[in-house]
């Protein structure tokens, strides 16, 4: 049934200044559901992220969001698409010059004519569900990182999206606030009946949260499945990465010639 | 910030602006006293100007009453021809002076109207016939001298 | 082994770079041009603007206006006793700084004080990925972020520059006659006969807003041009106030030659 599935990304290409960043993705993400895309740092996640959102029109292949081409649309039909899309940067990406309360309101004040009142009561109920409704006269500077993400969090859902993206939604938090990060992303989307699609190399906690993954490696998928699948997996490169090891399918070294021809023909640089 | 405190700032900077260019127009320029809005065009001939410039003054009595807009030359009679715009309120009769004069010793110089007793106005686009041309500090100093000479060669 | 051609090379290399940041920036500001719309339809994004780069750059401009003017006024009167033409500092005073002065140097203050952080903001907001997040919300940047910012600095500046040239008059004034005991209705009445207001002080304005135009165009472009990090954030707003400098001195004199070619 190709109506349960939301996203469909068939055999997608990106090249960045001729240096290969996605080479033939396909992915299915179903509606409803939490997906993680893992792999390591620089494997083209974000890249596939940005193509997802219309961001960035990739070198070849397609991607379906419901009926809509999202590689061949124009700029002000991505616009009108991207109201129903929410998205959570690496870092927050809080607006600095408005404070929290104006931060989850600005894609609403934005997108639609509803009076104050009406902000105000939806905006503190965004705000509550991520439980920072104290919060909301602070300026993103006066937050913590999981604080921030969590107001983040708020505003990415203010509009109720069907599809709502995270970059690295764990990146640079204690683990209390991850957990609480992960709760929050599970509860948003069955809240919302949204569907979730997130990136990031936190292993343990997506697979706590999540009901399907994707590896990607070097440009590519390589291995796909549920987590308990995915715990099972005897893949090399699976294992390596739920393992945390620190060499294995996944080099340590950066591509370099081997140390004898570097360091021997020293002379031959100077 | 709040937005009401943003709105009035700027309403107080805004007006301040305003203020100062009435101020610039107003009191430092010459907007309000020598600001010709209706000007008619009068010419005069002279056979030398000396260093009149095009928007200089015209002055009659002392007051300004015009600018001059153009000075050409006229290869025809070798003469130069300054075009004049002449504040529309003042008439002038038809043996008006126009006369080319030095404020102060060095000063910058304009063309100064000399009224005559005609009965008869200047009408737009009209030709002063009567002109005066600029002293030429050589020739008045060389004048001197040579008279000088001349009184020299009397006496002995 | 040394490459021969490499000089070469590296001076094509930077021409190409000047020559396309050139037709990118003019591309730029058609698409500031065209998504302006909304700069005016919610004018509270422009106040504020207005705000940030006009409001809080006033007392850097009046206080400098008055001090320039003060320094005509002293040096003025030190040149013009001279000649025992004191009475016309009005008009030396007056002539300086709405033909030149006021323009010129309002501009190069606007240029540091309200350019400089323009680029800044816009370039700290790209580096922290909030002009990607807003577009991610269906939110033009260029319309929401850029150009209330270009607007508003357009709007501020030939303010600014009036202020700064009226602020020098009274310095002069302050100077000559207030201290030094030039007659006041001489300094006036020789300034409002020599100062014609649409041949220097409209020029002057003219002047102005080209400025305003150039500054705030530079400003947000570098801004929105710049390597998203810090080193890159900075490097950009060195750039602002460097070309805006270069970009003011070169055009007033184009203009001057234009506007004030061959009387008086």
């Amino acid at each position: 049934m190709s109506s349960d599935i939301l996203v469909d990304i068939e055999d997608l290409h990106f090249n960045y200044d001729g240096r290969p960043v996605l080479q033939g993705i396909n992915m299915k993400i179903p509606r409803g559901k939490v997906v993680a895309i893992m792999g390591g740092s620089g494997c083209g996640k974000t890249t596939l992220l940005r193509c997802i959102g219309g961001q960035l029109r990739p070198t070849g292949g397609r991607v379906r969001l419901e009926k809509h081409q999202v590689c061949e649309m124009s700029e002000s039909e991505l616009y009108r698409l991207r109201r129903k899309m929410g998205m959570l940067f690496q870092f927050g990406a809080l607006f600095t010059d408005m404070n929290v309360f104006e931060n989850v309101a600005f894609p609403i004040r934005e997108h639609t004519d509803l009076g104050d009142e009406m902000i105000r009561d939806l905006v503190l109920m965004k705000l509550e569900a991520v439980g920072l409704r104290g919060a909301h006269r602070l300026m993103p500077a006066e937050l913590s990182g999981g604080m921030a993400r969590r107001v983040a969090l708020a505003r990415a859902v203010a509009l109720d999206p069907m599809l709502v993206m995270y970059d690295e939604p764990f990146t640079g938090l204690d683990p209390i606030a991850l957990g609480v990060i992960g709760q929050l992303i599970r509860k948003q989307n069955d809240a919302l009946g949204a569907t979730s699609i997130m990136v990031t190399h936190d292993i343990h906690e997506s697979l706590l949260i999540v009901d399907y993954i994707y590896f990607m490696n070097g440009g590519r998928v390589v291995a796909e499945g549920t987590p308990d699948e995915i715990r099972a997996s005897k893949d090399p490169l699976v294992h390596q990465f739920v393992y945390a090891e620190a060499d294995g399918p996944v080099r340590f070294d950066y591509p370099a010639p081997p140390p004898a021809v570097e360091f021997l023909n020293r002379g031959a640089h100077a | 910030m709040n937005r009401s405190i943003i709105d009035l700032w700027v309403g107080f900077f805004v007006a301040l602006g305003i203020a100062a260019v009435l101020f610039l127009a107003l009191k430092v320029g010459n907007l309000s006293s020598g600001h010709l809005s209706e000007t008619y065009v009068l010419q005069a001939k002279f056979d030398n100007i000396g260093g009149l410039k095009a928007r200089g003054p015209v002055k009659s009595a002392g007051v300004l009453v015009g600018r001059i807009a153009d000075i050409r030359f006229d290869p025809q009679t070798y003469e130069a021809v300054v075009t004049m715009n002449v504040d529309g309120r003042y008439r002038f009769p038809k043996d008006t002076f126009a006369s080319i004069y030095t404020a102060g010793l060095l000063g910058e110089q304009y063309v100064g109207f000399d009224v005559g007793g005609d009965e008869k106005m200047l009408q737009p686009g009209d030709t002063i016939a009567k002109t005066q041309s600029a002293v030429v500090l050589e020739k008045l100093i060389s004048q001197f001298l040579f008279s000088k000479a001349a009184d020299g060669q009397d006496s002995k | 082994m040394p490459d021969p051609l490499s000089p070469f090379r590296k001076l094509g290399h930077a021409t190409v770079e000047r020559i396309w940041r050139l037709g990118f920036a003019a591309r730029f500001l058609f698409a500031i041009l065209m998504h302006s719309g909304s700069s005016f339809r919610r004018l509270h994004l422009t106040l504020r603007e207005i705000y940030f780069s006009g409001v809080l750059s006033l007392l850097i401009i009046l206080v400098s206006g008055l001090f320039v003017g003060l320094v005509l006024g002293l040096q003025g009167y030190e040149t013009l006793q001279r000649y025992g033409s004191t009475e016309a500092l009005g008009i030396l005073v007056a002539l300086s700084l709405t033909r030149e002065l006021g323009p010129v140097v309002a501009g190069l203050l606007f240029a540091s004080r309200a350019g400089s952080s323009v680029t800044a903001e816009i370039g700290l907001m790209k580096a922290t990925e909030q002009l990607k997040a807003m577009d991610m919300m269906a939110v033009n940047p260029i319309a929401r972020v850029v150009a209330p910012r270009f607007w508003g600095g357009v709007i501020s500046m030939p303010l600014l520059a009036a202020m700064f040239s009226a602020m020098g008059v009274l310095g002069g004034w302050l100077i000559g006659v207030v201290f030094i005991g030039v007659d006041d209705g001489a300094f006036w009445s020789q300034m409002q006969a020599g100062v014609d207001f649409r041949y220097d002080i409209w020029n002057g304005i003219i002047k102005s807003i080209v400025f305003g135009f150039a500054v705030s165009l530079i400003a947000v472009f570098e801004g929105f041009d710049s390597v998203p990090t810090a080193e890159g954030v900075s490097r950009a707003i060195t750039r602002t106030v460097v070309t805006s400098a270069m970009a003011i001195l070169a055009l007033d004199f184009i203009l001057t030659s234009f506007m004030f070619r061959g009387t008086s």
